[in-house]
């Protein structure tokens, strides 16, 4: 069950601001949801090792060669702010 | 002659004669959408003037070197989740509405390269989470079979621009069957490929374990050379497999004697429409008519598909859409607050309801205390469920199944019940959750609505998965049946 003080808390952690609406209606629909999603747990999974990636690839390194990179002044044009080539930022503390 | 109406294989061919030019070709294309595009709504922008001296050169240098690219002169609409160099490039999200990418995926380069021509970023989902492209900022696109009815989606734009002769071919993006559902919904062809197979460099991150560009088109050729043009290794991919480019396209003779075939039960299960399961059921019969050897078969687990496919889904999108801040590219709401205040309000005002429900969802599985019980437990289901399809492929050459269990539903007949749109993947979730390539064709029409089979086939063999796909097409021609509108 996914209340509303439950969606409050991941809303938070995912920085997203939720109206009273909002919150009601995703604990609800969430509550169904993941009231579906835990038919999984009736698998079992004892000594099954978990899949992230679906191809064996592992350590994928390029050679350490410098290569070129995209400008600096147009990589700053798509930001909201920017100031002498970097991106301006709301205060932080 | 409606130029817009052929295929890439046909095109090329004329251009390379010097028939017909890449301008005529540019032409007829944009003839049609002026024509179409405002029942339709397949593009979210289209590059008309651009796409027009783009043919004029081609042209000019057919003429001056008598070379003649796989795609010289072909235009290719693009879902607008591939990054376009100076070209606005949305996801069909308010957040990205503004964003303009300074470089161009490596699937758009090696098109290009090719001779192909972008014409326009097609209409999709928002993020590609959806299977109706019903969640897009843009408005939905309309199937060019019922405009009352869903394209499928996400690539819901790409499909409708392909069925409604808007472009010849088509790019999108395939997450959970978000290339084949929309294949499947408007009658054209999409394929799946391997993990791996196509780069992601350039293709805007939603759920990175289980996503592939994926080449679509109005018939299984035109597939099978857009996809060779497209893969191959790509150094800017960690993820992509090295392996090199080559030829998808010479296996398609129309032979298909021998080749084992698996229809697996579970595939056809309860909530399976029966009009669709006949269809599919009639193409098996194809299949084995043209020598095939067909036979009932099982994948286990298929039951817990779909909510292993949307815990990782979630999880991984959760994490990937972390990146939408406001600051260095994107919407960013008018908020005078500190850093936490204006990134909440930004990404709020900016994601729409069903981002929203699976970052939510997905901060859920992740979060402290639920890691074990909902994402790391999916991620084991996943291990067992790709051992299924193992086990089947090393016994079949491919698996038969439908794509969509339903037909093209109505516009908004779904969109307040987000569960059971979830479970109308449950036919196209397992392949990306196994990493296997997978296509779907079309294999004819109930009550006027179009019906797609799924071919499934083993790690990188897509050249089989095109091989069946082409002999049944060439036998059945169901690709060759038009919209009207």
């Amino acid at each position: 069950m996914i209340t509303k003080e439950v969606v409050e808390h991941i809303a938070w952690l995912a920085r997203l601001k939720l109206s009273e609406e909002e919150k009601e209606k995703f604990a609800r629909q969430l509550s169904k949801i993941i009231d579906y999603f835990n038919v999984i747990s009736k698998v079992d999974t004892s000594n099954i090792e978990p899949t992230f990636h679906v191809l064996e690839l592992y350590n994928v390194f390029r050679e350490d060669k410098e290569v070129e990179s995209l400008p600096q002044e147009i990589v700053v044009r798509s930001a909201h702010e920017s100031e002498d080539g970097f991106i301006k930022a709301p205060k932080i503390i | 002659m409606h130029l817009n109406r052929l295929t890439c294989h046909e095109l090329v061919e004329m251009i390379r004669t010097e028939s017909v030019t890449a301008e005529d070709v540019v032409e007829h294309v944009f003839r049609r959408i002026e024509e179409v595009e405002s029942k339709v709504n397949a593009f979210i922008s289209t590059f008309k003037d651009d796409a027009l001296e783009k043919a004029r050169e081609i042209d000019k240098k057919i003429r001056r070197e008598g070379k003649v690219g796989p795609l010289t002169g072909i235009p290719v609409a693009v879902k607008d989740n591939i990054c376009t160099r100076g070209k606005l490039t949305t996801c069909g999200s308010k957040m990205l509405s503004n964003y303009v990418p300074p470089y161009s995926a490596t699937v758009i380069e090696r098109i290009e390269a090719a001779g192909g021509i972008i014409i326009g970023k097609t209409n999709m989902d928002e993020f590609a989470m959806g299977n109706s492209t019903e969640t897009s900022f843009f408005g939905c696109t309309r199937n060019p079979w019922d405009l009352a009815r869903v394209p499928g989606g996400s690539s819901g734009g790409s499909a409708a621009a392909l069925a409604s002769d808007e472009t010849v071919l088509a790019l999108g993006s395939d997450t959970g069957g978000s290339v084949r559902c929309p294949a499947s919904f408007c009658s054209v062809v999409g394929l799946k490929p391997t993990y791996g197979a196509v780069s992601r460099y350039g293709l805007v991150s939603y759920a990175n374990s289980l996503e592939q560009i994926g080449p679509m088109a109005k018939d299984v050729l035109d597939c099978a050379i857009l996809f060779s043009v497209i893969s191959g290794h790509d150094p800017r991919d960690s993820t992509s497999a090295p392996r090199p480019p080559c030829d998808h396209t010479s296996a398609l003779d129309g032979e298909i004697k021998g080749i084992n075939v698996g229809v697996p039960r579970e595939f056809f299960a309860a909530g399976v429409d029966e009009k669709v399961k006949k269809l599919v059921l009639d193409a098996v019969s194809v299949l084995e008519d043209l020598g095939a050897t067909c036979e009932d078969t099982s994948i286990s687990y298929l039951d817990y598909a779909v909510p292993t496919y949307y815990l990782i889904a979630m999880s991984e999108a959760s994490s990937n859409l972390a990146r939408f801040d406001g600051l260095r590219y994107g919407f960013r709401a008018k908020c005078e607050g500190d850093w936490n205040e204006v990134f909440s309000a930004t990404r709020s005002e900016g994601f729409g309801e069903e981002v929203k429900r699976r970052i939510l969802l997905g901060t859920f599985a992740l979060s402290a205390g639920y890691y074990d019980k909902y994402y790391l437990k999916a991620l084991k289901v996943r291990t067992l469920i790709k051992r299924e399809f193992e086990k089947a492929l090393a016994k079949f050459d491919v698996l038969v199944a439908p794509t969509m269990p339903i037909l093209p539903f109505k516009i908004g007949e779904m969109v307040e019940d987000p569960l059971t749109m979830y479970m109308m993947d449950v036919d196209t979730v397992p392949v990306n959750l196994a990493g296997v390539p997978s296509i779907s064709v079309p294999c004819g029409f109930a009550d006027r609505l179009p019906v797609g089979l799924q071919i499934i086939g083993r790690f990188f063999e897509e050249w089989k998965v095109l091989k069946v796909a082409y002999a049944f097409q060439e036998n059945t021609n169901f690709n060759l049946k038009k919209p009207e509108i």
